[in-house]
């Protein structure tokens, strides 16, 4: 060995030696002490930084949960009331109990619904579209079809029916809220699944007035209140020609669907109507 | 032959109406009237259901600083004061007023005789020109009277008036400075006394000789004014554009053409300035170019604000039975119309009708990275790259790539040789970094 691999090594290894010692003194003085529960809650969590919870991803939960050491008003959209008991055990506190969501489409204006009158070439993005014109079948409130929620959905739980031209949730919907926020209409909306996943809804959000919203579409809400007054429970409120169902309120008693003279008032997951006929829509049908 | 440096293109020009005279559009059945004709503010309506007006008479009273009066195009009774729906499809406040003769307002001079001389003062003209409700006539509808009022601290040297109609098939300016050209240049003189400016430049693109030939030999009788020929490309009828094509001074980015001592006026507003500070009258009618290569008489109208776009169609020949698209202004900057009767609007600079076969987009293919849009861009930017931006939501990204100056000309989608919709994405970036400044500033 010459002298200069000597010295070279023996220099640099003082460096490295130095520098090591520089390090772990700065890193002893400027340590982060984080509380160690953090990352136990944060692994219970689905991992999907979906932002469902309002905030900025899964840790930015966990931290925030450790910080208030309380469960209160907290939930997590796609991992339901399970992760959030199991969270609650580990923490020593207590979860409480949310009624599990899902996102709804509020528009049906399908093109057979509302026939189109126009053709859209523009740029596939309902954001564009919105800006541009009203929309193919002239209602200025309804779906554009252009499938901005389904590019938002990270968790595959949205499509395009070719069919109808509108989107279809399905099923596996976490009720993140990315869609509701990807819609430049508001049409999306985040409603309680209901017992075996049964749901009452008004499916339209035009404001216009009756024969105004019916002219361009079969079956809008046209403000005629006739579900309000059907309703026992005054879970339906009505406001601007347009009726909304309060989910909190309503019993799935299904007595407005029928009284709907547009068939504005969807009933999902519900049985046929045949094994309990009211007396009142037999003689409609007769 | 000058023209600005920076980019620009080459579409046809499919002038087919350049030689129609102007005719006088006859009367509607009822006009419809909206309240927002304008830039800014929308005006406030001061009549009612079951009114009578006369022509000429103040519907619809402009409030706060960018606004704009807005007058009865025709004698008759207001029919209601209700939305409509527009040329997009969706509902605006607008005044519908069922037509009964045609009983102007009294102190409106109708004659046609020239009136050279104007005693009023500068304030006077701008006032006027406020009250007659005037605004851009070449299509972006900005209050004119806040153009001709100078902020303090700066000095215009020129008035730049366009006659460059850029626009691919539009000819209205084309045959107003044909017909009217007398009337332009009064406006363009008492223009320059509310500016104080002693030189007026008009600037005229060179496929336009005999506008040119007609308004030189007129120039004698009036002291300032000078005619330029351009050469074509479009979009030199941007402001920025023309400035640096006339005067070869560059606007700085975010800036208004004040800032290198520029005011730019349309020739159509220069004759609806001469209209209200000579003849009293405020802006009612407006010259349309209908036209398009199916159409069966492509031609130019007088037309009265407020008259449905279909009776003009009717007028030059009916919609041919092909139409797969009826375009609001030019090919390039114009949008479809999704409801023909929808009204002509102070804005409504031609009407387009596109047979099935010529409207279609290309199909969209990927980006080749061949950067044809870069390299025509008038405003120096990069399309491709804002496009890219604005579409993955990196709106701060898109704000210092500069996409605030773009002017929505249509080169891009022009030029793009894989029919990518460059502009439609540009837009939704651009309302999305509007968004972010207005809520900086809150």
């Amino acid at each position: 060995m010459n002298e200069i691999t000597l010295l070279s090594v023996i220099s640099l290894g003082a460096l490295g030696t130095i520098a090591a010692v520089i390090l772990y003194m700065v890193a002893q003085k400027f340590k982060v002490i984080e509380d160690p529960r953090i990352d136990i809650v944060a692994d219970k969590l689905p991992g999907a930084n979906c932002g469902g919870c309002g905030y900025a991803g899964c840790r930015a939960l966990a931290e925030e949960i450790v910080r208030k050491e309380s469960l209160d008003g907290m939930s997590c959209p796609p991992g339901g009331n399970d992760v959030m008991k199991d969270i609650a055990a580990v923490l020593g506190l207590e979860a409480t109990e949310q009624d599990p969501t899902i996102a709804v489409v509020r528009c049906n204006g399908s093109h057979e619904n509302s026939p189109p009158k126009v053709r859209y070439e523009g740029a596939m993005t309902c954001a564009f579209a919105h800006s541009l014109f009203a929309g193919t079948g002239g209602c200025p409130q309804g779906c554009l079809g252009c499938g901005d929620c389904v590019v938002s959905c990270d968790f595959d739980a949205i499509y395009m029916d070719e069919q109808t031209g509108l989107p279809v949730v399905k099923d596996n919907c976490v009720s993140c809220g990315a869609c509701v926020k990807a819609c430049p209409r508001n049409i999306i909306e985040i409603r309680k699944r209901g017992k075996k996943d049964r749901r009452i809804f008004v499916s339209c959000i035009n404001k216009e007035k009756g024969g105004v919203s019916r002219k361009n579409c079969k079956v809008a809400c046209i403000g005629c209140g006739k579900c309000v007054k059907e309703c026992n429970f005054e879970a339906i409120v009505f406001e601007n020609n347009l009726a909304y169902i309060d989910y909190n309120k309503c019993t799935l008693c299904r007595k407005c669907p029928p009284v709907c003279p547009t068939g504005a008032i969807h009933e999902l997951n519900f049985p046929p109507r045949k094994p309990r006929p009211e007396t009142k829509t037999e003689p409609a049908q007769a | 032959m000058k023209t600005f440096t920076l980019g620009g293109v080459h579409p046809p020009e499919n002038k087919f109406s350049q030689n129609a005279p102007i005719r006088e559009l006859p009367l509607p059945e009822t006009v419809t009237i909206p309240i927002s004709q304008h830039l800014g503010v929308p005006a406030t309506p001061v009549v009612k259901k079951g009114d009578t007006v006369k022509t000429g008479q103040l519907i619809a009273k402009g409030e706060g600083f960018i606004s704009a009066n807005i007058h009865s195009s025709v004698s008759g009774t207001v029919q209601k004061v209700d939305e409509v729906i527009d040329t997009s499809g969706y509902r605006k406040k607008a005044i519908i007023i069922k037509v009964e003769g045609d009983e102007w307002e009294d102190d409106i001079d109708q004659s046609t005789d020239l009136i050279k001389d104007c005693a009023l003062t500068p304030e006077e003209i701008i006032k006027r020109v406020n009250e007659k409700g005037i605004v851009g006539l070449g299509g972006a509808t900005f209050p004119s009277y806040v153009k001709l009022m100078i902020p303090k601290g700066k000095k215009a040297e020129y008035l730049i008036i366009n006659g460059v109609e850029c626009e691919p098939y539009l000819t209205a300016d084309h045959r107003l400075m044909m017909e009217k050209a007398e009337e332009i240049l009064v406006g363009i003189s008492i223009q320059m006394k509310a500016l104080n400016v002693s030189k007026a430049i008009i600037g005229i693109e060179n496929n336009k000789p005999d506008a040119i030939e007609h308004l030189r030999k007129l120039l004698p009788g009036y002291p300032g004014i000078s005619v330029e020929p351009l050469k074509v490309k479009y979009p030199q009828g941007g402001e920025k554009q023309l400035i640096k094509a006339l005067i070869n001074r560059e606007v700085p980015s975010g800036k208004l053409p004040i800032e290198v001592g520029c005011v730019v006026h349309n020739v159509g507003t220069s004759y609806a300035v001469y209209q209200a500070v000579q003849k009293n009258r405020p802006l009612l009618n407006r010259v349309v170019t209908v036209t398009g290569k199916s159409l069966k008489s492509p031609s130019n109208f007088m037309v009265r604000i407020g008259t449905p776009i279909s009776q003009l169609i009717e007028e030059a020949g009916g919609l041919p039975e092909d139409t797969g698209k009826v375009v609001n202004g030019g090919p390039m900057m114009g949008k479809a119309l999704s409801n023909l009767e929808a009204p002509v609007t102070k804005g409504t600079s031609g009407v387009l009708i596109f047979s099935s076969q010529e409207t279609s987009r290309k199909t969209m293919l990927s980006c080749i990275r061949c950067g044809r849009c870069a390299s025509i861009c008038p405003m120096g930017l990069e399309p491709y790259l804002l496009a890219v931006l604005s579409d993955k939501k990196r709106d701060e990204d898109c704000e210092a790539e500069r996409i605030m100056d773009c002017m929505e000309c249509g080169s891009c989608l022009y030029i793009c040789p894989s029919g990518r919709p460059l502009l439609d994405h540009i837009r939704i970036g651009k309302g999305a970094v509007g968004k972010l400044i207005r809520s900086r500033s809150h």
